[in-house]
């Protein structure tokens, strides 16, 4: 597996408040962002975060490397959020994320708004690599990733783990905006531990032939999965999400759903069964009521 | 093609087949395949994603089964070592020696598991596999369908196909359409018995997929042999495909929970 | 299930292995009936196994399992995929997997019994599955069927007559049968019982049990 740069890994103590970014990542796009509209050429952006181990056993989020439109501001000790400076991903557009999570510390990495994917010139794409070291902890769940009409995207998520690294990875993609029919987009995830692999998956998304197959998305117009590295003693289904315990360790929460708002319901529920069921320790925090088991 | 090929991709192959429906009896006993149209849907859908999927790793079965040397050294040990150093070329590792004394089974093995979320298709894919693999060892006895029945007793069934079919004698391409083939036609089948539908129907749904077929088998060949290129190279197994359907995961654990049920999966 | 399966479907000549009967017949014969009561009679005395194949649902094995003849990890339920003569005859895999995980879990085992889902009367057991077959009738069904035939009829090592309390009732006569059964079975035995009247279903268990030592006798597994 290809793992892009990481550039150095300082392990600076950062300004606590939500400020600025502490280092621009490298931007080799050519264009610039004008707004809100979606009328600006291809970027290529590459950003990072990293964190590190201070020398008192504290997390300290040593690198974070903003690349418009990827723009990471750090919003608590071990929080930090991406959060849009331009739109898009648009077509055309090369974006990448790096996460690399010390041994022992911790990283909650969130966004504070939804990715709305547009069309554009070509296909965009959105590589995220993440690397959680032995004991460490990170919880990645980001607002969902909207793909409009005409948008054609992949997302790509490599995720390599030592052990005992605790991970809750979440991803959502809405299927167009209210109303809209979707754009494309083919999602692939892998997630190794130790170099075995843990879970694969990718799937496509906007092919009619197939979005509407009982088999495929059935009615929904949202999927979701979230995998944890806590493993679930049992399988668990309810209406729209199955809790499924992997072969190797772990869990995938797998929902599919008919807005955003219900695939969040039913993936926390999935997380905190697969939680409270497993032993790890990024057990979902928050309380949902149950999507309805049959 | 391989005239064994029709043998292999035979329902009448005594293996089991017959009472696995691939998630149409959940899709029938929820009013989502009910009828022909719905049926086909139903079909398209898990041709391209579980379909492909099964394609893909049978074909990478087939291809490792062509490239496997046999070895008349069986006492590497079957117990325990499991944790696979994967491959890709990370030179870090070193010191164990590059390739390592591992079976290619297990590893491929366990890159089917990875692909294979839901616990209740692993345990459909291994019965159907093992039960595949007891014929395979009977109809066409070869070395490597032993030396696959010694290091995992119970593969995939993507895996079983693939080395029957190579003991067979077909080609790696063949077994995926054969893979392919498998994907639909039992559950066809199955939709068949549950709702009576006209079989003719149902046959002519399935003569008009034949080019999907082809299309599907020739990209998981393709997938295969760039993972795979030559025997002298290790395999990239973790570069094959991992097309994944939530619904059919959902089915298939609606089904293992299922109080009254016909078919086993 | 997952048992380590490797190289222990036997050799072709059955030999070291338990004698593999099956129990056939239409709905409602009573078959699990007489299964369970072959448990309750030699289940002293032999080391046993079931495998049911019910048409839907794990109703026959449960049944089973609740009649508390048998340890309930000893009887194995097969899904058949509405075909439960197809399980039986034509793809006879999953049974033979669900008897040889038995045999390996339990064995040494001296007899296996598979149960077949209720059906018509030409289903009959593989020879690959089966070594000696009972086909299960009863009187209610009329006392036309044997004469009628069928391969379960004509074929099957054993044919059992259940249920003969009933005959006055269902106005079938009991030595029509037997005649009608004698001209298509020639020398294979036919016995009558009435399993409600005799839960043991003695006659049937004395059959079996002499089936199970001549079995015994021929294939035991050669002294190494």
């Amino acid at each position: 597996m290809p793992s892009p740069p990481t550039g150095p890994t300082g392990s600076i103590a950062l300004p606590e408040p939500a400020g600025g970014d502490v280092r621009t990542g490298e931007r080799a796009g050519r264009g610039t962002a004008d707004g809100g509209l979606g009328r600006r050429r291809a970027m290529r952006a590459h950003a990072a975060v990293a964190t590190s181990l201070s020398v008192d056993g504290r997390t300290v989020v040593g690198r974070l490397a903003s690349a418009p439109p990827l723009t990471l501001r750090q919003t608590g000790p071990y929080t930090v959020h991406l959060v849009s400076t331009a739109a898009g991903p648009l077509g055309g557009d090369r974006l990448a994320l790096d996460v690399d999570v010390a041994p022992r510390t911790t990283l909650e990495l969130g966004s504070v708004a939804s990715t709305l994917v547009l069309p554009g010139e070509g296909e965009s794409e959105m590589l995220i690599t993440a690397r959680v070291g032995a004991g460490a902890t990170l919880r990645f769940t980001p607002e969902p990733t909207v793909l409009a009409a005409g948008c054609r995207h992949r997302l790509i998520v490599r995720l390599a783990l030592e052990p005992d690294a605790s991970v809750l990875w979440r991803e959502e993609i809405v299927f167009g905006r209210y109303g809209e029919e979707p754009g494309r987009c083919h999602a692939r995830f892998d997630a190794t531990c130790a170099g075995r692999p843990l879970i694969r998956q990718e799937f496509t998304v906007g092919d009619p032939a197939l979005d509407t197959s009982p088999a495929v998305f059935g009615a929904a117009r949202c999927v979701g999965t979230t995998f944890l590295t806590a493993t679930a003693k049992e399988a668990l289904v309810a209406d729209g999400v199955a809790v499924l315990p992997l072969a190797a360790s772990g869990t995938l929460v797998s929902a599919l759903a008919g807005d955003a708002v219900e695939l969040r319901s039913r993936l926390k529920w999935g997380e905190k069964a697969a939680s409270v069921d497993g032993d790890d320790c990024v057990a979902y925090g928050g309380r949902t009521g149950g999507p309805g088991i049959q | 093609m391989n005239p064994a090929l029709l043998l292999i991709a035979d329902s009448r192959l005594p293996a089991g087949g017959h009472a696995h429906s691939g998630g149409v009896e959940r899709a029938v006993a929820s009013g989502a395949v009910h009828d022909v149209p719905s049926l086909s849907r139903f079909l398209r859908g898990r041709l391209h994603t579980a379909g492909a999927l099964a394609a893909a790793l049978t074909s990478a079965a087939a291809l490792q089964a062509s490239c496997t040397p046999i070895s008349p050294a069986p006492d590497t040990t079957e117990a325990g070592t499991r944790d696979v150093t994967e491959a890709p070329p990370a030179t870090e590792g070193g010191a164990e020696g590059g390739d390592d004394r591992e079976s290619p089974w297990v590893r491929l093995d366990d890159e089917v598991d990875a692909r294979t979320a839901a616990p209740a298709q692993r345990e459909a894919s291994r019965t159907q596999g093992r039960l595949l693999l007891r014929v395979a060892r009977r109809v066409w006895p070869s070395s490597v369908l032993d030396e696959l029945a010694r290091t995992v007793p119970d593969p995939h069934h993507p895996i079983a196909l693939g080395v029957a079919a190579h003991a067979a004698g077909a080609t790696p391409e063949e077994a995926a359409l054969a893979a392919a083939y498998h994907a639909i036609s039992g559950p066809a089948t199955a939709a068949v018995r549950l709702l009576g539908l006209d079989p003719v129907a149902v046959h002519a749904l399935l003569a008009a997929f034949t080019p999907d077929l082809t299309a599907v088998a020739a990209q998981a060949h393709f997938a295969a042999t760039s993972a795979y290129p030559a025997p002298h190279l290790a395999p990239r197994w973790e570069a094959l495909p991992a097309y994944s359907a939530p619904a059919l995961d959902l089915l298939a654990e609606q089904h293992a929970q299922a109080e009254i049920r016909l078919f086993v999966s | 299930m997952g048992a380590n399966h490797d190289d222990h479907h036997h050799a072709p000549d059955g030999r070291g292995r338990a004698l593999r009967l099956g129990v056939g017949g239409p709905v409602g014969s009573g078959k699990t009936a007489l299964v369970a009561a072959l448990c309750r009679t030699l289940g002293p005395s032999l080391s046993l196994g079931v495998v049911t194949n019910d048409i839907y649902t794990t109703e026959d094995a449960d049944f089973l399992r609740r009649a508390g003849v048998l340890d309930a990890e000893r009887i194995l339920a097969v899904e058949t995929g509405c075909c439960p003569h197809t399980a039986i005859r034509d793809d006879i895999a999953a049974n033979l997997d669900a008897v040889e995980t038995l045999e390996h879990r339990f064995g040494p085992l001296d007899l296996v019994i598979v149960e077949s889902g209720g059906d018509n009367l030409t289903a009959t057991f593989s020879r690959g599955l089966a070594d000696e077959q009972i086909f299960v009738l009863d009187v209610s069904g009329g006392d036309k069927v044997p004469r009628k035939g069928g391969p379960g009829v004509t074929t099957a090592d054993l044919l059992v007559v259940n249920k003969t309390d009933l005959a006055p009732m269902v106005g079938a006569d009991l030595g029509v049968m037997a005649r009608d059964a004698a001209k298509v079975r020639g020398q294979r035995p036919v016995l009558f019982t009435s399993i409600r009247q005799d839960p043991t279903a003695a006659t049937v268990a004395d059959w079996v049990s002499e089936r199970v030592m001549a079995w015994s006798h021929t294939h035991a597994t050669p002294v190494s």
